[in-house]
């Protein structure tokens, strides 16, 4: 018989301590509209975020087919594409991927896997969600007004973010730097939750080591979230003065169609400083749940322990704390001080050791693991990859050097969709077909799943890959039409390529209507999970019932024993042994000694 | 516990020590105190970032000084008897004084709104002069700072009022120290945010 470790332990009493008081809902209205239960504010989080995430997808159609066909489309002019790419990249990044990721999952998972009823301040909750349905809506609203949506790109950088010939001058921009204001406001309480929930909800015997990296991932990112937000509120506020009330905090003194304008002194670089201060650790608040979800995604499925637990602990904090000291790199070119770029260039390298560390351990985990291909294994692999190839043309931009000759060209598109577009989508695909069971109680369809993780997984590259050609090739993003007649350094295959590119993006594109049918059709007809379907360790799995119910745990909370990684253990009956199991239980199982493992 | 220690723990080994299974989370600190000083840190966050940029900006060159209106000084003395008033509350609820508490809350209260008017009067006093947020940046981040430092005292009072009502509805002193504790703390943070902006003012 193996040595456990866990020899010693003794099963803990129930709790002597009070519950807490739980909030109750008394009507439809108060059960799934304004609903302070985590779980339902985390399913209105994660459909809204998704909604808008399909419309940019919609949007990014547009785009392509401009850039595929020029001049074959006369619905879109220069105005409406340059508002198509502003909206695209300022709802993906914000509006779906920080949403979904820390007001979904986190919503969703936080309470759940820490053995808590809810979160610690639920009408806070509440009110977070709905600040961020304004914002949509704001958002939405942007769209209509005179002038249509900001067409500033999504880094809104003044002046020209808010001067006449920027579509969306008049109205737009207006709206949506209220939009951002209030999603600040939104994510700013739903991130004091998330952060208190973490530090105070824990269940009994759930030390902070033994929690989830999926929960350390949504912790560390909801930190940065609120140290880095308020850098993009006071820029937010600060473009607003200088818009409506003529204040030239960035406005430097200008003619705009030949009129002189009234600004004077003021500095443009501010506000890039203020936005990448925001925006650099705003790419962590994306990665970090990934990175937190994949770790235990690749752990289920293949039935090991995570390689180098404490490591991706540290790898998680320390990309935390070095993500607020690399933001000038997005800069280089912005003409601030060399010195200062050789600087960042170093902080930028150094973030790249922390985050080697993580995909190491991740590879060391498949490593002689019992791998189960299933649909979020696939998935987690996937990202493995992605986010791989998108970090090494990371380390080329991260290189002043290298940088400056490829700012504003397709390469740079092409890095960031690779680590912050597909990657992270990958994961959340991967995430929600490894947690739909637990939601709805029933499992998504594998043969859909699996068509869907090969288009978008190669789809994805056939889009994203190609884009790294064109960036060396030096054709620059945001421009309406290439006139490649007049670019003698750009060769016709350009254009093929570009080409290709579209008619992928709109397969790929229209593929993902695969997943919203396998969402609609296994609610219904899905096959029944059961309890813990993937043989789970981790607590959100052992609710008394599935899916868990109000207030999750029944009469009692769980009490932890265990880290979160107990798969494959030798000598227990099943392959795994819960986080909650107590030792006397235990005991139990390991004397029946039958080490057959429980397949997935 | 130390975020060392904390963070060398051996999770797959070590039997976790007897006060994890005691329940009571991280700290013995209430949570919303917890959330609050974790919201006062952001805000700290937000204001030390408009300093920078106050900083940064001056340098520019087109600065000019803007006069300090004399009101300030008086709003300063306001707040901080707002702050003294809170104070007193709080220290009425632990000797579990129900009429300090009162008049403690309503005395910090009065004395806030009494501050946000004076600012209100320095704002206009500047404006006659010709002072406007366009004329020049110094004044424009005048008006900016002392806008955001007002609303979120603003913030706080509905908070306060909150409270009030609540001692007003015969509620335990109990189950209000907790709010008063809160106010108070977000009062003093509020007063020394104050200090610090109107001290920027002061020398620049």
């Amino acid at each position: 018989m193996a040595h456990s470790p866990y020899d010693e332990i003794e099963t803990v009493p129930p709790a002597e301590v009070a519950e807490e008081e739980l909030y109750h809902p008394h009507s439809f209205i108060t059960r799934w509209v304004f609903c302070q239960d985590a779980k339902v504010i985390a399913i209105q989080y994660a459909i809204t975020a998704m909604a808008i995430g399909l419309f940019a997808l919609v949007l990014s159609w547009l785009m392509r087919l401009q850039l595929g066909f020029p001049e074959q489309f006369a619905f879109i002019d220069p105005p409406d594409y340059l508002q198509l790419i502003t909206m695209h990249g300022m709802i993906m990044v914000i509006y779906f991927l920080t949403a979904l990721l820390l007001g979904g999952f986190g919503n969703y998972l936080i309470p759940l896997m820490l053995g808590a009823r809810d979160m610690v301040f639920p009408y806070i909750n509440m009110l977070s969600f709905w600040f961020f349905f304004l914002a949509v809506l704001v958002l939405m609203a942007s769209m209509f007004v005179p002038g249509g949506a900001t067409g500033a790109g999504w880094t809104l950088y003044p002046p020209q973010s808010i001067l006449a010939g920027t579509p969306g001058s008049e109205g737009g921009i207006i709206l949506m730097l209220v939009s951002l204001i209030l999603f600040i406001a939104g994510i700013t309480m739903g991130g004091l939750n998330y952060v208190v929930t973490v530090l105070q909800g824990r269940a009994r015997g759930m030390t902070l080591m033994r929690m989830p990296l999926t929960i350390w991932g949504i912790f560390v990112a909801s930190i940065l979230a609120l140290f880095a937000f308020p850098a993009l509120f006071v820029a937010g506020v600060m473009l607003l003065f200088d818009m409506l009330l003529g204040t030239s905090f960035f406005m430097p003194s200008l003619v705009s169609f030949g009129q002189q304008m009234d600004y004077d002194g003021g500095s443009p670089l501010l506000f890039q400083h203020l936005f990448w201060f925001f925006g650099h650790p705003e790419v962590y608040i994306v990665a970090l749940p990934a990175f937190g979800i994949v770790s235990e995604l690749i752990s289920v499925h293949a039935r090991k322990n995570i390689f180098g637990f404490r490591m991706m602990v540290w790898a998680i904090v320390a990309i935390g704390v070095l993500s607020f000291v690399v933001w000038a790199h997005h800069m280089y070119v912005s003409g601030m001080n060399p010195v200062f770029g050789y600087f960042f260039a170093t902080t930028t390298l150094i973030i790249a050791i922390p985050t080697a560390i993580k995909v190491y351990n991740w590879v060391l985990t498949l490593w002689r693991g019992d791998i189960h291909f299933t649909v979020p294994m696939l998935f987690a692999i996937g990202f493995i990859v992605t986010f791989l190839n998108g970090g090494i043309s990371g380390l080329f931009l991260g290189n002043v050097a290298v940088a400056v000759p490829l700012s504003d060209t397709m390469f740079v598109v092409a890095h960031f969709h690779m680590v912050m577009g597909l990657a992270p989508v990958l994961v959340i695909f991967g995430a929600i077909y490894h947690w739909y069971p637990l939601i709805t109680g029933r499992m998504l369809d594998d043969t859909i799943g699996k068509t869907h993780f090969w288009i978008t997984f190669l789809g994805g590259y056939a889009i994203f890959l190609p884009l790294h050609y064109l960036g060396l090739m030096g054709v620059p993003r945001r421009y309406f039409e290439l006139q490649v007649a007049q670019m003698e350094f750009i060769p016709q295959s350009v254009e093929t390529l570009n080409a290709f590119v579209t008619v992928t993006a709109l397969v790929v594109g229209a593929a993902q209507f695969l997943f919203f049918f396998n969402l609609a059709w296994s609610y219904f007809k899905g096959k029944p999970a059961g309890q813990n379907p993937w043989g789970a360790t981790t607590l959100e799995w052992q609710t008394p019932e599935v899916p868990p119910s109000h207030g999750n745990w029944g009469s009692e909370r769980p009490v932890v024993y265990r880290w979160a990684y107990d798969y494959s253990v030798p000598g227990v009956e099943q392959d795994f042994i819960p986080q909650n199991l107590p030792p006397d239980r235990l005991a139990g199982d390991m004397g029946r000694d039958s080490p057959e493992g429980r397949g997935a | 516990m130390g975020i060392f220690r904390l963070l060398s723990e051996k999770p797959w080994t070590v039997q976790a020590s007897e006060d994890a299974y005691d329940g009571k989370g991280a700290t013995t600190i209430p949570s919303a105190m917890v959330g609050l000083r974790i919201f006062l840190a952001i805000v700290t966050v937000m204001f030390l970032l408009l300093t920078s940029v106050y900083i940064m900006r001056m340098g520019l060159g087109d600065w000019r000084r803007l006069p300090v209106p004399t009101v300030l000084w008086l709003n300063t003395a306001l707040l901080v008897l707002s702050s003294a008033g809170l104070q007193w509350a709080r220290i009425g609820a632990e000797r579990g004084r129900v009429d300090e508490v009162r008049y403690g809350l309503l005395a910090g209260g009065a004395f806030a709104f009494a501050f946000l008017v004076g600012q209100l009067l320095a704002w206009r006093q500047l404006g006659e002069l010709g002072y406007f947020a366009a004329t020049n940046p110094a004044n424009a981040f005048f008006y900016l700072i002392t806008a955001l430092h007002a609303l979120h005292l603003a913030g706080g009072l509905v908070a306060w009022g909150r409270t009030v009502i609540r001692l007003r509805a015969g509620l335990k002193l109990d189950q209000l120290r907790e709010s008063v504790d809160l106010c108070t703390v977000y009062w003093h943070f509020l007063l020394v945010v104050w200090i610090a902006l109107f001290g920027l003012l002061l020398v620049t």
